[in-house]
């Protein structure tokens, strides 16, 4: 069974591409989905939130973009237990809409920072990391000004409790809150990560870590499809 | 109406920026400097009867998108 795959493009989304060439070098069917649509096309088994620069990070980064009309039907799809995708402003924009707890703030240093960040998988019990062994620790680039994770003592612990902590760095690059780079939701099927994985799927981007983030996804459609 | 809305991180939230801002002050010569947080004020200019009814409206509005209330707080002024 072929994952069938939304990106939402919003004004200033910019990774929207480079997330479509990842998903289909994993054998995803994609199809590009407008801010402004007030449905998701039917039959999906992923939505995914790209990065970039939506409404030019105005108010907060993503805070316009989460009220989009098009976020509406992502919520309802989560709901339903559909696997959501956000990286980068795409993990704020899941953030800003309430689909993962916390905020992400301003890095620590002020600065914004463009590397290759070495993470830990802390949980192999999602789609998403599914392919990446418990500890693993794999590199994805980073590029954000606004990336430090942050969220109450009682969100935290909750978050660790439950496994719920997808990806930490190695070298906190941010001051996130316990070095966190990404988290997953309650059910597990929603993730944000400020990392990003489509930019590590082919050797010229000088590492492919990211293609097992896309292939567990795959993977996940096929058990789904199999198991309904 | 005018309404004016005033952001503010709430305590105990980092603020980084602030830390610069006052970084920045004391490389001025300005001593004595203590803490500095950075907020936001946003002016709204609203349709409403009276002060009371544009007070629910712009609270409204803050707790739906002006504010994060994660990490912000917020007050509202109408003049």
């Amino acid at each position: 069974m072929t994952l069938r795959a939304g990106v939402v493009v919003f004004p200033g989304s910019n990774c929207d591409r480079d997330l479509a060439v990842a998903l289909r070098a994993a054998g995803a069917e994609v199809t590009a989905v407008w801010h402004k649509d007030t449905s998701l096309p039917d039959g999906l088994d992923l939505v995914a939130l790209p990065g970039g620069f939506s409404f030019g990070d105005y108010l907060r980064c993503g805070a316009i973009a989460a009220r989009a009309p098009i976020m509406r039907a992502v919520a309802a799809f989560a709901a339903r237990g559909g696997a959501v995708l956000g990286i980068c402003n795409g993990f704020q924009i899941l953030i800003e809409a309430g689909l993962l707890p916390g905020a992400l703030m301003r890095n620590g240093g002020l600065k914004f920072v463009c590397a290759e960040a070495a993470l830990q998988v802390m949980t192999s019990d999602s789609p998403f990391t599914r392919l990446y062994g418990p500890l693993e620790t794999i590199r994805y680039p980073i590029a954000h000004h606004d990336g430090a994770y942050v969220a109450d003592e009682q969100t935290l612990a909750r978050l660790r409790g439950e496994d719920r902590v997808a990806f930490r760095y190695v070298a906190n690059p941010n001051g996130s809150a316990g070095a966190i780079a990404g988290i997953l939701s309650e059910n597990r099927r929603v993730l944000g990560l400020m990392p990003h994985p489509e930019r590590a799927v082919d050797p010229v981007h000088g590492g492919t870590d990211g293609e097992r983030l896309f292939a567990g996804l795959a993977a996940h459609a096929l058990a789904d499809a199999l198991s309904a | 109406m005018k309404a004016r809305v005033h952001v503010t991180l709430k305590s105990g939230v980092l603020d980084p920026q602030g830390e610069a801002v006052r970084h920045a002050l004391g490389s001025l010569g300005f001593a004595g400097v203590g803490e500095v947080r950075l907020g936001k004020v946003i002016e709204l200019d609203i349709d409403a009867s009276d002060a009371a009814q544009a007070r629910v409206q712009v609270d409204a509005m803050c707790k739906a998108l002006l504010a994060n209330t994660v990490i912000e707080n917020y007050e509202v002024e109408i003049a």
